[in-house]
């Protein structure tokens, strides 16, 4: 039997785009040198925040738009919780607050112990109720068993059957040229002496913080953007700066056992927006940046209405075919 | 138009390259402002060796003279390698030498910045030395061979505007023939169009048009200013004084 589809890549846009082209009827299978979802991919490494509103602070509105959907998609495939994210900052920098409340329309001023008991040397911050976070490892494993329930494996080598779909990231340079790397650095540690229900963001001018809980004490840090493809382990420097931001953000953090480091490089195109570009012999998903749980979603959804009802994409579509 | 080290600069605004959303909104403020120099930091992006290539790339698409920095090293050591990297890197004798005294204030450490001018002009380098308005310390650096001050208005990022208008003025009046930069503490155009009306040269810009909510109109507005602010300086603008001056003479005028 011939597949409808070939999927390259097992990060989170292949696995999202075959989980949703699967539940159209489309046959797909995915190839991936590594056999499944794990550390050659950066959504590996990812936070898991599904922060639209947030993200807006900086990215264009269509991230916005298009990210606003994640939650739900996410939420028939993986344990997703819907908390919201609080917003504090240090006292000296309460203009980075303000500035913050002023551009992100969904921001409402909060106390922060209100919502987290333990963040008692905040006074003053900003909620967005309607967001929410996942476990990315936790989810990836999840799209691949049920995907692995369906018939679908991924295997690591084969020939093409069918649509090929690149979903191979920043390697996929080779035929995305305009494609670059943002590296990004997080830590994971251990500490049971401070409870964390939502995803925290401390805004710094040099060295903004955000800590994700992934229960059971634990709390992935992350995570730096520099403009480098280089996928070398952690720097001290940015140990230096996640750590000790965390350490501003609650004290008791000296005390964290640290469990992992780890770092790669997102793909990005110039203008931080994913694409779904059409080549001669394939369909390019990439450049998705820091949003890859945000926008994967999004994403596949779009790709499968291109692919089932010939339908393009009212954004981020370009055919170069 | 400012000239840095014999080459001539076709605008008054130098840009850095650093916190920008996203590089294409960054290639657009430098559209919108025609900004003549990019200053670019290379201690972070350069962490990979050749990793940062395709920033380097966009970068190099502005078709602008490259400024290459030492942002963050705070030791004589660090700034001198930084800089060999970065001629190494970038292909110029241009380097922007910052050597921080003080992680808080980010304060340029006078005594290390004179060391370390001294040794990378020796060695060829043309050193735009960022530091404070002190007319000593700036004497010293023109003696070790600068030929461009970039005084601070104040702190890196601070968004403050000119701190010291006394000493930014008596600097001028120093150094009548030398291209004198404000860098870094402006967050507003007018305090751009001021120290254009002081007479300086050209100003440095990151922070402001970066983290503004629309970078690129920033820039723009920035721009202007500083058009405005030149045009008002070579004007020779009147005087304050302190008693009204009536435009139209009161003796004589008809009476109602």
């Amino acid at each position: 039997m011939t597949r409808d589809v070939t999927i390259l890549g097992a990060g989170v846009v292949g696995l999202c785009v075959a989980t949703e082209l699967m539940a159209r009827g489309v046959s797909v299978q995915i190839i991936d040198p590594k056999g499944g979802p794990g550390a050659q991919s950066c959504s590996w490494w990812a936070g898991g925040m599904l922060a639209p509103e947030c993200e807006g602070f900086t990215a264009e509105p269509e991230v916005v738009t298009q990210g606003r959907h994640a939650a739900d998609w996410w939420d028939q495939h993986t344990d997703v919780q819907r908390k919201g994210t609080l917003v504090v900052s240090l006292g000296r920098d309460r203009s980075d607050l303000a500035v913050f409340a002023r551009r992100v329309a969904a921001a409402a001023p909060v106390k922060p112990t209100e919502l987290e008991r333990d963040l008692t040397q905040f006074s003053e911050g900003v909620v967005v109720a309607d967001e929410a976070h996942l476990s990315p490892r936790q989810a990836l494993l999840d799209l691949q068993k049920s995907l692995s329930q369906k018939g679908v494996e991924v295997v690591t080598t084969g020939a093409v059957e069918g649509q090929l779909i690149d979903c191979r990231g920043l390697v996929a340079q080779d035929v995305l040229p305009d494609l670059r790397g943002v590296r990004g650095e997080m830590v994971v540690i251990s500490c049971t002496d401070i409870a964390l229900e939502r995803p925290v963001r401390l805004l710094h001018p040099r060295f903004p913080l955000y800590i994700v809980p992934r229960g059971d004490g634990v709390f992935m840090l992350g995570a730096t953007q520099i403009e480098s493809a280089s996928r070398g382990s952690v720097t001290l420097r940015s140990t230096v700066e996640l750590l000790n931001a965390a350490y501003a953000l609650h004290p008791a953090f000296a005390e964290a056992e640290v469990l992992e480091l780890g770092a790669d490089a997102r793909p990005a195109f110039a203008d931080n927006m994913p694409r779904i570009r059409k080549l001669t012999d394939r369909i390019c998903v990439n450049g998705l940046f820091r949003h890859g749980f945000l926008l994967s979603p999004a994403l596949a959804t779009k790709l499968a209405d291109l692919i089932t009802k010939r339908t393009e994409p009212e954004v981020w579509y370009e055919d170069f075919s | 138009m400012p000239v840095f080290y014999g080459t001539d600069t076709a605008s008054r605004l130098m840009l850095g390259t650093a916190q920008y959303p996203s590089p294409t909104i960054l290639a657009d403020a430098f559209r919108r402002s025609k900004a003549g120099i990019a200053t670019v930091s290379l201690r972070r992006e350069a962490a990979g060796g050749q990793a940062g290539q395709e920033f380097w790339s966009l970068i190099k698409d502005l078709g602008v003279a490259l400024l290459p920095n030492t942002a963050g090293c705070y030791s004589v050591r660090e700034a001198v390698t930084t800089a060999h990297m970065a001629r190494e890197l970038f292909d110029t004798k241009w380097i922007k030498l910052e050597v921080i005294g003080h992680g808080d204030s980010l304060q340029p450490d006078p005594f290390a910045l004179v060391e370390a001018a001294k040794i990378l002009t020796d060695d060829g380098f043309e050193v735009f030395p960022y530091c404070t308005e002190d007319l000593i310390l700036c004497e010293k650096l023109v003696e070790v061979g600068c030929q461009v001050l970039m005084p601070w208005g104040a702190p890196i990022g601070t968004g403050l505007g000119l701190n010291n208008i006394y000493g930014l003025r008596s600097l001028r009046a120093h150094f009548r023939d030398m291209p004198l930069v404000i860098d870094a503490g402006l967050g507003l155009p007018s305090q751009a169009a001021h120290a254009m009306e002081l007479g300086y040269d050209a100003v440095l810009l990151n922070t402001a048009v970066a983290k503004a909510g629309d970078p690129a109109a920033m820039a723009e507005g920035f721009a202007h200013a500083l058009t405005a602010g030149r045009l008002a300086y070579d004007a020779d603008p009147m005087e304050p004084r302190d008693m009204a001056a009536p435009s139209t003479p009161v003796l004589g005028k008809a009476l109602l």
